[in-house]
């Protein structure tokens, strides 16, 4: 996916300082007697019957800003990915965009038809087909009739679900249902697609498909593409240009790496201090003769380790009798639990009884393409096998490898998890 | 820099004007409109054993019960029109404008799921609601012109002559007109209820008794012995119509030009009403729904 160099970039869309505001608290008494003896009330100077004894309330009525003035252009054929934390008004400044609300001040110009696709199946009908929820649902994200006749038959297609098109679609499995629903949106023709998180649908091999279709629009068929996403991954897949929200505002606007090690620093959702005394064990007479009783992720901001760094983690254990020797490995798999591999076990012993231990191992992060990894942290006595497990806690623990190689500017997730290291040449010579 | 030179399809903006209407965007979702009527057909009738027979049926009940408490019980005259096709006829027309307000009046309570989600005009969706009740009726008119045809060539059964005239060329007009008065009313409720939900309350049983107030199970006539019930009987918009869909079809009764246009300056004033406060209410309802 190589950025595209637009000599001349066309605005299509420009957002000029919008505000959307709230007012906390209730809005309305919700019945027109109240509100008319709120009114009542107020031109009367006395106090309103419809509040609540004993709450305070100075707080209502006071303006909460969603939005707090916004304002960037997309130009055609980008890919922008806006990430933010919750409540920084992201999904806001969407339904303003797809005009699902209005914004209370500002502009936005637009320049073409918009598919907002801010969840996947809107309109679906249980007791319609699959062949006419797709009327159904192409219609209402803008398509006319003659459109989708012109590409029913790759909507079926793309979906996979063509031998049950024709049964309503409340007999579907959610996977099937999504797949469908997703396909509709994908062949939609308009210039700008807005999307809220829509691409975490349907198995992993349907999400890289529609991650591709998307990538597809933006750099082939120069749409142009927003997309809103907690999923760092797929916004490094996807985008090509990230927006930070914070609070309603703009906090940043360029690089997509920068913008997402910005938002890691900013949120703190990924804290990485793990408590393990409480946590379960699955292996019955885990962590009672040894028990691992914490584990902290180094030298790192939210578990975002680069390539060339290596992943360095402390970890405190207690043995609770003298062992010979005790074996650490990690096991590692990823977001989908498919394993990658284990670590070759190290030695930690001999121990005391009743001692606590705090040691700290680097794993080499080099091997890995970028993602995000997860591993479970085992503790044995014996041989890899056959061993008896000491302590394996039931969490898993995860860690995300960035990469920044001159050669190699990008990792695409169709290459797998390895980052093997190059081959090495053992002869050359001119024939 | 070369914004000027840009031609905007689409400009938000907070607070639009109180006539900013974009009828011509509900034109170019007309394939969504008629997709929603087919999916309110469907829906409705899915699973049923009778299927799209309760169209016919409901009504077919209803007039029976009509001319068994009304004309056999009650003893109303029909102004010589056979009992059975003067119930019929007046039933049609109520429940036709009766559904097009009820089908409107939650517009926006009841799809803010989607609407919450996607972006079209929302108009689209009471516009459907009424060609829905418009597709119902076309089915009932056919059962009724069925017994409407027996009755015509066999006038000498219980009593009734069948009359039909002229005005039937009007029909078309004043269904028109009663359904705009419908939808003009259903979605003046619907952009109300988005604050206040004890209007859809009052349309649940409000409808049923403006029935009572509409020469729908008595003629004109009866109320000749009292003036005032007259006038106020004649100052429901919905009186013209009625009358003159039953004068047409039947020709008891009598049908009056001037009662017509005072039903449609009535039409014109809820619908041009209706569509400014929908208009209004449908930029931000998502945030007070």
């Amino acid at each position: 996916m190589a950025k595209r160099e637009s000599t001349r970039p066309e605005t299509v869309i420009s957002i000029r300082d919008v505000k959307k505001q709230y007012k906390l608290g209730q809005i309305g008494g919700g019945t027109l007697t109240a509100d008319l003896q709120s009114w009542w009330a107020r031109i009367h100077g006395r106090e309103d019957p419809n509040t609540i004894v004993g709450t305070d309330t100075r707080l209502w009525g006071t303006k909460f800003m969603a939005l707090n003035g916004v304002s960037f252009d997309v130009y055609k054929g980008e890919a922008v990915g806006i990430i933010g934390r919750n409540g920084a008004g992201k999904s806001t400044l969407l339904k303003i965009l797809s005009r699902i609300t209005a914004p209370t001040e500002g502009e936005i110009c637009i320049k073409g038809r918009v598919a907002s696709m801010l969840e996947v199946g809107t309109g679906f009908n249980g007791e319609m087909t699959g062949r006419e929820n797709i009327y159904m649902n192409g219609t209402i994200l803008g398509m006319t009739k003659a459109e989708i006749n012109a590409k029913l038959d790759e909507i079926i297609e793309f979906s996979e679900c063509a031998e049950f098109i024709d049964t309503p679609v409340k007999r579907y499995s959610s996977g099937m249902f999504v797949k469908l629903a997703f396909s509709v949106a994908a062949h939609l023709d308009s210039e700008i697609m807005v999307m809220d998180e829509v691409l975490a649908v349907g198995d992993m091999k349907f999400q890289k498909k529609c991650l591709g279709r998307m990538s597809d629009a933006a750099n082939q068929e120069g749409r142009t593409v927003l997309y809103v996403s907690h999923n760092m991954s797929t916004i490094r897949q996807l985008c090509d240009r990230c927006i930070v929200l914070d609070q309603g505002r703009v906090i940043y606007d360029g690089d997509v790496e920068k913008a997402i090690a910005l938002y890691m620093d900013s949120s703190n959702v990924n804290v990485p201090h793990y408590d393990l005394v409480n946590v379960g064990r699955s292996t019955t007479g885990a962590g009672t003769r040894l028990q691992l009783q914490s584990l902290d992720f180094l030298d790192c901001e939210a578990t975002v380790f680069p390539r060339e760094k290596p992943v360095r983690i402390r970890i405190k254990w207690y043995a609770n009798e003298a062992f010979k020797g005790v074996n650490l490995k990690l096991n590692l798999h990823r977001r989908d639990s498919t394993p990658i591999g284990i670590t070759h076990p190290v030695d930690l012993g001999p121990t005391e009884p009743g001692q606590v231990y705090e040691t700290t191992f680097s794993l080499d992060a080099s091997m890995f393409g970028e993602g995000q990894y997860f591993f479970y942290l085992d503790m044995f006595e014996g041989v890899v096998g056959q061993g008896v497990c000491l302590d394996k806690p039931n969490v898993e623990f995860s860690f995300e490898i960035t990469g920044t190689d001159l050669l190699v500017p990008q990792w695409h997730v169709g290459w797998g998890p390895i980052h093997f290291k190059p081959v090495i040449v053992d002869e050359q010579k001119r024939i | 820099m070369e914004k000027e030179t840009q031609k905007w399809t689409t400009v938000i903006r907070p607070h639009t004007g109180w006539f900013d209407i974009n009828i011509k965007e509900v034109w170019d979702y007309r394939d969504l409109i008629m997709l929603f009527v087919k999916r309110n057909f469907i829906v409705t009738y899915k699973q049923t054993i009778l299927g799209p027979l309760w169209v016919v049926v409901s009504p077919l009940i209803t007039s029976v019960i009509f001319t068994v408490v009304f004309g056999g019980i009650a003893q109303i005259s029909t102004e010589g029109a056979p009992q059975f096709l003067f119930y019929m006829a007046g039933n049609a027309v109520w429940s036709f404008f009766s559904t097009c307000l009820t089908g409107t009046a939650n517009t926006f309570t009841n799809n803010a799921g989607l609407f919450g989600k996607i972006y079209f005009p929302r108009l689209v969706q009471p516009v459907s609601q009424v060609l829905t009740s418009l597709a119902n009726f076309g089915i009932q008119f056919c059962m009724f012109l069925i017994f409407w045809v027996y009755f015509l060539f066999n006038p000498s059964v219980e009593g009734g002559v069948v009359r039909p005239n002229l005005w039937i060329l009007a029909l078309p007009f004043i269904l028109i007109m009663v359904m705009a008065f419908g939808l003009g009313m259903g979605i003046i409720v619907s952009s109300l209820t988005t604050k206040y939900r004890d209007l859809a309350v009052v349309v649940g049983f409000g409808v049923s008794l403006w029935m009572y107030a509409t020469p729908v199970v008595y003629p004109m006539s009866q109320l000749d012995s009292s003036p005032t019930l007259k006038i106020l009987v004649g100052l429901n918009p919905m009186t013209g119509p009625v009358q003159a869909y039953r004068y047409a079809l039947l020709g008891c009764g009598s049908v009056s030009v001037g009662a017509l246009l005072y039903s449609l300056v009535w039409t014109a004033a809820v619908l041009t009403l209706g569509v400014v406060l929908f208009s209004r209410i449908e930029k931000t309802f998502m945030d007070t729904v």
